[in-house]
């Protein structure tokens, strides 16, 4: 399945973003996970890897001014890729959003959601074409 | 209207939870907001449903329970308009905690959506039905999206792939149906679909083997195809990245390979050329290129590949190994942990860089090249990588330790070839990182100690040289308390020393110093201080000097509030007092034996018996342990993951069913503590399953011989032992009960005197009161030293009923030290106002020199404040020395607590 959650902290290790791809989570169990490895990675220097084994996933996380984006996946996963998706999704986001910043997230939630739901499904990658992926949330902003 | 209706906006309630200082304030907010999106649910308010649930989703995202937004999803999906729909499957796919109700509601929109000409809309029901669906939801509309699956529209077709694989995961019967579509869609343009179609064939070979050998069959060309097109493909802005074309499509692709090439020559052949056009030709200077890189030597290793192809892969491994970026030196690791299966000599030739890896700075490498090097081990570099990991061991981050300790430790276990390394290696890691040993591995150590006679003296000294350096790590006191407890005459004897060892003098108060040290060192641990009164009883009986100095030590404990220590105190207490006794027992007994009466030889019999067990008893308490099982105790550890609980379970009640069955259940009761001994704090060593057997058989053929004078048959003996005793009937002393053997047998024996029994119970009545042992209906106190000066010594003893906690009886022995008799000797005593205190008149008034008679007098005190204020005494000595008159003062106040 690849990847089995998208989370985005701040540099204060709120959630700005959390999206989950696998069975069986509490929300209790969410937060507690989510506090686990912002631990984790905040922690780490910049020039430490970009990956962290938690308990039976890998994170891979890479920050971009005070975001962290933190891609939980399968151990049989290739992480170089993971890396190169995270890139993707934040260039995609800069698109959208027009160089992207935390408040552009928060403040509109929905969208980021709906770009991530182009993106990713059921933890599988659907789609790597920027302008495919951002086609229905435009279609949708000139409607309203 | 509801005055929290109206709300506010998303925007103002974001700003409000920002500005919260707080976790108190932030919950504080959100709580009000969610009182008003309540009010506004229950008030069916149309017009902010949707503003209501993205304030949801954000509530949701900060950790809050938001299960009473479910139901307004479910109402937004089931309305009309696109953006409700929109944020509704959103909602849902967020909010939904595995309720299935909810679920089941939801089945019917999604199917209308599935069927909706607007091809948006039946995106977002795909796209939820692939995040969320559960079995009855796949069954129910997988034909729908088999149906969708043969569309023509990509953005849909891709989507129904996806959401496929989310329905076979569910259903896995449902894979064939889709195997046929899966591969059609192998041949679209689209990347989206193909990135799908691919990811939805890599889940269907998973699934089942059918499908793994249709797609064998139809698709390696197909993909092969794919591969060539898009590594070939010029320049397509819309799917570049870094210059290379979808990446992501490239690694699925060659993912899939790795699955149809795998154990099949065929189809390996065929994906030949194409692999090694992609590993010489895509560029390694960038993120994206190792990516691919690194799936495609991934899947080099997977498939039946040519030695040629494995050697390109071996060499862009070692590439990735020297990089510098941690990243790509991470998923080296990552690699040559699976090609080490492969071709585990090109992996050892990394081995001094794995090793180094080891020593990163970086834990994720770190734990990485740990777990590599753990797989690197063989038989020929054991040696060296363990002396390195240990080496490393002392200064590694606390954090790591634990990881590292535990994989040295299965290393040396698995790999010894000669037990003096193992356990040397072992006592480095000990004396390095004990805190860190986990239970089962020193346990092993011990198991391996015991088997090994020729080298427990060496053990015995190395970890007594360690433990006066490392007394901070627990499991290394505790293997060497247990040595020096078991081996304490090789430690001072010096037997059996090896070449390779210092010599060193040891005496034997040294052996218990350290003992005591670890008593002391480790005062809350349980099981240390456990092992530690062990081992001091077993060197009462064999550095017999020390016995009076261990019984202090050991009486120290008798006041621990743990029970298990306080037990353990008072029962090793009477065992090392009675120790001397039984000396007399046995001699008094072959005195017996001469003078033949007929009706004492059944006594004298019994009592043989009786002090067979005894004996025995005491023997199998501080003799050393019987050597332990090695192959049944590793065999227990591999095979399961409980077991020294297991073995409790199993063992206890074959005991008691043993006992039960044989006549001589007499027999139980030695064998109890015997049992929770070799069970240290019951979950340590191993229980033998056999143990109270055999020392049944142990005992019988003690007790053989010496009635063997009488000429009675073995099995009359041991009936009248039974009877005598009325033990082995009487359920409760079979029980696993842990009471301290001799006086509950001699209870035992006194509660029921049978006639032709009176003189033996005479001797053994005589035996406890001879060695004045401690009672069990009577509280002990341990005897202190009252006063002392350079002509007196005064020794209390008490004394107290349990009825009658606040009276304490107290005998006073007074000693004179100086070498001129002292006369008219008087003693007073004067106590606070709590107390009452009786002073009997003295045995004499005249003290001879040189502590050649002693006077002794008796008080007694009752405390009215018992238990709230402890005892305290002032006491005067007037005599006569010399002629003249003397008067000695002092104050006691270290009297036991509990007076």
């Amino acid at each position: 399945m690849g990847i089995r959650f998208v989370v985005l902290v701040n540099k204060q290790g709120q959630t700005r973003l959390a999206q989950y791809y696998c069975d069986h989570m509490t929300v209790s169990e969410r937060r507690a996970l989510e506090a686990e490895i912002v631990r984790k990675c905040l922690a780490r220097t910049d020039h430490q890897c970009s990956f962290v084994e938690h308990r039976n996933y890998k994170i891979v996380y890479r920050r971009y001014a005070s975001l962290f984006f933190l891609v939980g996946v399968d151990n049989d996963e290739n992480e170089l890729a993971i890396l190169e998706f995270i890139h993707l999704l934040v260039e995609t986001l800069d698109r959208h959003f027009g160089n992207v910043c935390e408040l552009d997230i928060m403040l509109h939630l929905e969208k980021a959601h709906f770009i991530l739901e182009e993106m990713v499904m059921n933890g599988c990658i659907v789609e790597t074409n920027k302008s495919s992926i951002l086609a229905p949330i435009q279609l949708m902003d000139k409607a309203s | 209207m509801n005055p929290f209706s109206s709300g506010t906006r998303l925007r103002d309630m974001i700003r409000a939870i920002r500005a919260c200082k707080t976790a108190a304030e932030e919950r504080a907010v959100v709580r009000k907001e969610c009182a008003a999106i309540r009010a506004a649910i229950s008030e069916n308010d149309q017009d902010y449903r949707h503003r209501n649930l993205a304030k949801l989703m954000f509530i949701h995202m900060l950790g809050y329970p938001t299960h009473f937004g479910q139901m307004e999803c479910l109402k937004l999906i089931a309305s009309a308009g696109f953006p409700e729909k929109r944020i509704g499957y959103l909602g849902l796919m967020l909010l939904l905690d595995e309720r299935q109700e909810v679920l089941m509601l939801v089945t019917n929109s999604l199917k209308q959506d599935l069927n909706h000409s607007n091809q948006y809309i039946v995106g977002l029901a795909l796209c939820a039905l692939g995040n969320i669906c559960s079995a009855e939801m796949a069954r129910d509309l997988a034909p729908e999206v088999e149906r969708l699956l043969h569309g023509r529209d990509p953005n849909i077709k891709k989507k129904a792939a996806l959401c496929s694989i989310r329905i076979i995961r569910k259903v896995p019967d449902l894979a064939e149906n889709f195997m046929g579509p899966a591969a059609s869609l192998l041949k679209e343009k689209h990347h989206g679909v193909l990135i799908a179609g691919v990811q939805l064939c890599t889940d269907l070979c998973k699934a089942n083997t059918d499908a793994l050998e249709y797609l064998r069959k139809n698709c390696t060309e197909g993909l092969v195809r794919i591969l060539k097109d898009v590594s070939n493909s010029p320049y397509a802005p819309e799917y570049d990245i870094a210059g290379i074309t979808d990446p992501f499509l490239h690694i699925r692709v060659l993912r899939l390979m790795r699955m149809l090439g795998q154990e099949d020559a065929d189809s390996s052949e065929y994906m030949n050329d194409i692999l090694a056009q992609v590993a010489t030709k895509t560029e390694s200077n960038k993120n994206v290129g190792n990516a691919i890189l690194y799936e495609c030597v991934e899947t080099i290793m997977g498939i039946e590949a040519t030695s040629g192809l494995r050697v390109l892969a071996i060499n862009i491994l070692g590439r990735f190994l020297s990089n510098r970026d941690n990243n790509i030196r991470y998923v080296a690791l990552n690699m040559l942990m699976k090609a080490i299966t492969v071709d585990a000599q090109a992996v050892q030739r990394h081995r001094t860089t794995i090793l180094e890896c080891v020593k990163d700075s970086d834990a994720s490498i770190r734990k990485r090249a740990l777990e590599l090097v753990f797989l690197l081990v063989n038989d020929g570099n054991v040696k060296p990588l363990a002396k390195e990991l240990i080496d490393y061991l002392e200064v590694s981050d606390q954090e790591f330790k634990g990881d590292l300790t535990a994989k040295i430790c299965s290393i040396v276990e698995k790999f010894s070839q000669e037990k003096l390394w193992y356990i040397d290696q072992m006592f480095k890691v000990l004396s390095l990182a004990g805190n860190y040993v986990k239970d089962d591995v020193w346990h092993a150590l011990i198991v391996v100690i015991s088997n090994a006679p020729d080298l427990q003296g060496y053990s015995v000294r190395s970890l007594y040289r360690a433990l006066q350096t490392s007394y901070e790590q627990e499991s290394l006191v505790r293997v060497a308390v247990w040595c020096i407890g078991e081996y304490g005459e090789m430690l001072v004897n010096n037997v059996g020393v090896l070449e390779v060892e210092e010599p060193m003098t040891v005496t034997e108060s040294d052996a218990v110093d350290a003992v005591e040290l670890a008593l002391k060192r480790h005062s809350s641990d349980m099981t240390t201080r456990a092992m530690s009164l062990i081992a001091l009883l077993k060197l009462s009986s064999r550095f017999t000097p020390t016995s009076e100095r261990i019984k202090e030590i050991v009486t120290q404990h008798k006041g621990s509030v743990a029970l298990e220590l306080q037990q353990r105190s008072i029962e090793f207490n009477s065992i090392i007092q009675r120790h001397q006794n039984i000396k007399w027992v046995t001699d008094l007994l072959v005195v017996n034996n001469i003078a033949r009466h007929p009706l004492k030889i059944l006594v004298v019999e019994s009592m043989h018996l009786l002090l067979g067990c005894w004996c025995m008893c005491r023997s199998s308490l501080v003799e050393r342990m019987p050597v332990l099982d090695e192959a049944a105790y590793l065999g227990k550890r591999a095979g399961s993951s409980q077991p020294t609980l297991s073995a409790e379970k199993s063992s206890k009640p074959t005991t008691s069913a043993a006992s039960l069955k044989l006549p001589n259940g007499v027999a139980k009761p030695p064998a109890a503590p015997l049992v929770d001994l070799l069970d240290l704090s019951s979950d340590d060593a191993p229980v033998l399953p056999s143990a109270p057997n055999d020392f049944l058989n142990d005992l019988l053929g003690i007790g053989l011989p010496n009635s063997s004078s009488s000429g009675a048959a073995p099995s009359t003996t041991t009936d009248l032992l039974m009877d005598l005793l009325s033990i082995g009937t009487s359920p409760a002393q079979n029980g696993p009960s842990d009471s301290n053997v001799v006086p509950s047998s001699a209870k035992a024996a006194e509660s029921k005197p049978a006639p032709v029994t009176a003189p033996v119970m005479d001797l053994l009545d005589g035996l406890p009161s001879n060695a004045s042992p401690p009672r069990d209906e009577n509280l002990v106190y341990p005897t202190i030293t009252a006063f002392e000066s350079s002509t007196l010594k005064i020794a209390f003893s008490f004394e107290k009923q349990p009825e009658k906690p606040q009276v304490t009886l107290i005998s006073a022995t007074f000693t004179n030290l100086s070498s001129s008799t002292l006369t008219n000797f008087i003693f007073q005593a004067a106590v606070p106002k709590f107390v009452q205190l009786h002073l009997d008149p003295a045995s004499s008034s005249t003290l001879p020199a040189n502590g050649n008679g002693t006077i002794t007098q008796s008080l007694r005190v009752t405390n009215t404040q018992h238990g709230q204020k402890p005892l305290a005494m002032r006491v005067r000595m007037a005599y006569k020395f010399n002629d003249e008159d003397k008067l000695e003062q002092g104050q006691i106040s270290n009297f036991p607590p509990g007076l």
